[in-house]
């Protein structure tokens, strides 16, 4: 299966694309509607402010082909941001529109705690996952962002907990997505990406 | 399940070679950061520091290749420092594959450069580095490599940086480093009580009790060395498992 990477002039594409090259598998980057409308699989991936990632979508005119294709049932993945893009909203810019791939809002963490949430964590495994799939429960995930979906977390196999729980994982349909960065997560995160990659297969 | 305390061996180079710390075992070029971050990565650190000591405006392109090539062997996240004067100095390592920018006496002359870098890559990728001097009764910012004084309470300095959007502070104490008697732990735990953000203890550790306590007493998020690690003085394996067995939460290598 080959992955398209939505490349938006930001975020972290070429450490993803990398992680995917030492697994063996082929990646292209498409910053076009006419490559997203063509994708077999398609992975967002996403790292700093939500805005960016937003406006870059709009601008580039790559929301109504990325919502097709979702809509169509090739198998999608995002990565941080890109898990955060999936809801109506953020609170990190309130003005912007989510994708609304799944209802709900993005939260702030609580500042009870440091943030933004960086480093190592572990996840609690709520329901069977085809991501996480030989991956041992008591793996570390590096994760780095300070919003969460913290209420919405519905659709959530996974979730982590700083300050408050959050989901990690999300699996619905063919709609995949995880709050940590798998392709700077060491092995459990290149097992995360090869579990995604045969799913097309 | 809570959040690790991490582990960040730095690889200070002259943008081509690791150039402090050279005695490795087990490494056929021993100064080659590619090699040392292979190794590293495989060891289980959490994350690497690769920084250009002598970061002089003619060896740049050298140092980002050296980026280029350290990011590729490593899945762990990477964060490159060292001469980072401005925004353009921070794309071009971002783009090389860094995850992360340092910055240091450039944003002590121009702090407005901590918020451009925070708005262009996210506060998470600005990880602002503070050299920290004892002086009387507080501790004194220095600069350029820790060798001047910026007339500037380190507290008051840490705030005002998380304040202009560093999402991380690396914190190198001036009087502790090299002396492999242990980290700091007064100043590392006044700033990582006065910060929201996670703070990298930095200078004097040799000992893996001098990181059970820089992360217990000392309230610090992360540890980082350089020559104890490069020299085969500890190993990284070694102190996680001391670590785990003290209590403190770290990630296992499997």
């Amino acid at each position: 299966m080959k992955i398209t990477l939505l490349d938006y002039g930001a975020g972290n594409v070429t450490s993803v694309e990398r992680a995917l090259q030492r697994l063996g598998s082929e990646s292209q980057r498409a910053s076009s509607p006419e490559c997203i409308a063509q994708a077999e699989a398609l992975l967002l991936p996403g790292v700093g402010h939500y805005a960016a990632l937003i406006r870059a979508l709009d601008e580039r005119a790559l929301r109504a082909p990325l919502l097709e294709a979702v809509q169509r049932g090739i198998p999608f993945l995002g990565i941080c941001l890109g898990l955060q893009a999936l809801y109506e909203s953020s609170d990190e810019a309130p003005e912007l529109l989510g994708l609304k791939i799944l209802p709900g809002a993005v939260r702030s963490l609580p500042t009870t705690v440091k943030l933004p949430h960086m480093g190592w964590n572990q996840l609690k495994i709520t329901r069977p996952s085809q991501l996480l799939e030989g991956i041992p429960a008591d793996a570390y995930f590096y994760f780095a962002h300070s919003f969460a979906a913290i209420s919405a977390n519905g659709e959530a196999v996974a979730l982590c907990s700083h300050g408050a729980e959050f989901a990690a994982v999300i699996e619905k349909r063919n709609i995949f997505a995880v709050q940590f960065h798998p392709e700077k997560s060491g092995a459990p995160g290149a097992r995360l990406l090869q579990n995604f990659l045969r799913l097309g297969a | 399940m809570s959040l690790a305390h991490r582990i960040i061996p730095c690889l200070d180079t002259d943008g081509a070679r690791v150039v402090k710390g050279v005695n490795f075992v087990g490494l056929r070029d021993a100064g080659d950061p590619v090699a040392l971050a292979a190794r590293y990565n495989a060891e289980g650190a959490d994350e690497l520091v690769v920084l250009d000591i002598a970061a002089s405006r003619d060896r740049r392109p050298t140092f980002l290749e050296t980026i280029r090539r350290v990011a590729a062997e490593l899945a762990i996240p990477l964060t490159a420092g060292g001469g980072i004067r401005t925004l353009d100095d921070a794309r071009s390592v971002v783009r090389a594959g860094a995850d992360k920018v340092t910055v240091n006496t450039a944003a002590v002359e121009h702090p407005g450069l901590i918020s451009e870098l925070s708005q262009e890559f996210g506060a998470q990728a600005v990880v602002l580095a503070i050299d920290a001097k004892r002086l009387n009764d507080h501790w004194d910012v220095m600069v350029r490599g820790g060798r001047d004084s910026a007339n500037r309470d380190a507290l008051a300095w840490a705030r005002q940086g998380v304040e202009l959007g560093a999402g991380e502070i690396l914190l190198t104490s001036v009087d502790r480093d090299g002396t492999q008697i242990g980290f700091d732990t007064p100043l590392t735990s006044a700033i990582s009580r006065a910060v929201s953000v996670p703070v990298i203890a930095s200078g004097g550790a040799k000992l893996p009790e001098h990181f059970a306590d820089i992360f217990s007493e000392g309230a610090a998020d992360a540890a980082l060395a350089a020559s104890i690690f490069h020299d085969n003085v500890q190993s990284i394996r070694e102190l996680k498992k001391f670590l785990s067995a003290r209590g403190i939460e770290v990630r296992l290598p499997c």
